[in-house]
């Protein structure tokens, strides 16, 4: 199979079947949570998994807009013209193959008249040690981004700052994200540097253990609970990256995933490229 | 767990209270945004609606692509606070019954109360689990709107959750 062949056949995956660590947490929040209605909300969630199982019919009907980002080895020679071009491509490829929902316009404030493709993606790029490119994908529903943000904290905030913003973004969102939610969230930089590095933190396990399992359970203590419906379970995993900054400023970013934590990696050699 | 069948009869709605498990099967008409929009100008222009309110239910939706031997493709729930600003007065005008996702304005709760009507939460995310839901899906206005067609639809055990009953008392939690 070639890159583009592989991309399409991951892309395709993705909006049917979780990865297997964000689908056990959904299982396990399902076994013990304690809300009737988030019970309730967790049940269905769990058959709808099955079911995208069994028929191969997206997990939800909002496939979301491809968010890719291209980690290209330091060592590498591919040329960037054409990475853009083969995940252009390969994206275009998956949402005809696999039957996504035409979600994306082209002005977003007068026409808005729909591209029926799905393209364009939202591509970054970044450098990394190695070779060949590795591939990150999100496949970002809308009803999640909406409660999505960026605030700038007061330098001296610290780390109580930090999760008190993320809790207030969450309260403010209720049960629009179709929680249980996963948070990535990015805390540093420029402002649109946080926003990045909470949409890179979905694909990273380096971040503050200790700044996510606070976040996580204060976020939990809102009781906003699976589908809004109350319950202990309203956020099951949170990602933070963090990067230097002004002295003047502390950014902190909220990438908002909702319980269909849709997203894949793809890893491309140096021959294939 | 209360059983709804539609078209429904008056006093089914009003039978059923907030924080209730419904199991909904029979018709369901399906509309969001730009459907809405239209519904609205027709009532302000007089003109006829494209389906008979009374008896019938709306459900804010917009699928994926049908794959070859479905009815539809992914059919779960969009976020109902959208509909909003033009739900009272579609309400004041005999549809009472909302099918969707997330709170609602006061406004429409209000109009729920005034009118007797009820707003059921789908599942949030779960598209394939109701499009499993869904026998037969038909077009019936606006097939330019692509997945925003106003849709006919044939649903059997279509699993959904009481947050506005007809006296117009919210579930929260």
């Amino acid at each position: 199979m070639d890159a583009e062949e592989r991309i399409v056949s991951a892309l395709i995956k993705a909006i049917r079947k979780l990865p297997d660590d964000v689908e056990t947490l959904i299982l396990e929040a399902a076994e013990s949570e304690e809300g009737r209605g988030g019970a309730l909300a967790l049940d269905a969630i769990v058959r709808n998994i099955g079911c995208a199982a069994r028929t191969g019919l997206p997990l939800c009907q909002d496939t979301g807009m491809f968010w890719c980002l291209a980690s290209i080895g330091r060592g590498s020679k591919v040329s960037i013209g054409a990475l853009e071009e083969l995940i252009a491509s390969a994206c275009m490829r998956a949402a005809r193959e696999g039957y996504y929902r035409k979600s994306v316009v082209s002005d977003p404030i007068y026409s808005r008249e729909n591209t029926r493709t799905n393209l364009p993606p939202v591509i970054s790029y970044e450098c990394v040690d190695g070779d060949g490119v590795a591939l990150s994908f999100l496949l970002k529903g809308f009803g999640s981004e909406n409660c999505s943000s960026v605030r700038m904290l007061n330098p001296t905030a610290g780390e109580d700052g930090v999760v008190s913003a993320v809790v207030d973004m969450m309260e403010k969102a209720g049960g629009k994200p179709c929680p249980p939610v996963f948070l990535g969230v990015g805390v540093g930089g420029t402002m649109d540097r946080a926003a990045f590095l909470s949409k890179k933190a979905f694909f990273s396990s380096e971040g503050n253990h200790h700044l996510e399992s606070r976040i996580l359970s204060a976020v939990n203590e809102l009781g906003i609970g699976a589908g809004g419906l109350g319950g202990n379970h309203t956020a099951l995993a949170v990602s933070v990256l963090s990067a230097p900054t002004h002295i003047a400023g502390l950014p902190v970013a909220l990438t908002v995933n909702c319980w269909a934590d849709r997203k894949c990696t793809i890893r491309i050699s140096e021959e294939e490229l | 767990m209360r059983r709804l069948v539609l078209p429904y009869e008056e006093e089914a709605l009003e039978s059923i209270e907030s924080g209730e498990g419904v199991i909904l099967s029979g018709v369901l008409y399906v509309g969001r945004d730009q459907v809405h929009k239209r519904l609205s100008s027709i009532i302000s222009e007089g003109g006829p609606l494209p389906f008979d309110f009374s008896g019938n239910g709306i459900y804010y939706m917009g699928p994926s692509p049908a794959p070859p031997g479905f009815p539809l493709g992914a059919a779960g729930p969009t976020t109902s606070m959208r509909m909003d600003p033009f739900s009272p007065l579609l309400i004041s005008k005999g549809l009472r019954l909302m099918v969707g996702k997330g709170p609602r304005s006061k406004a429409v709760q209000d109009a729920i109360r005034e009118y007797k009507g009820l707003y059921l939460q789908a599942y949030g995310g779960c598209g394939a689990l109701y499009s499993s839901c869904i026998r037969k899906a038909e077009t019936i206005a606006y097939p330019e709107l692509g997945p925003e067609a106003l849709l006919r639809l044939e649903i059997e055990d279509f699993p959904a959750f009481c947050m506005i009953d007809s006296r117009g008392r919210l579930y929260n939690g």
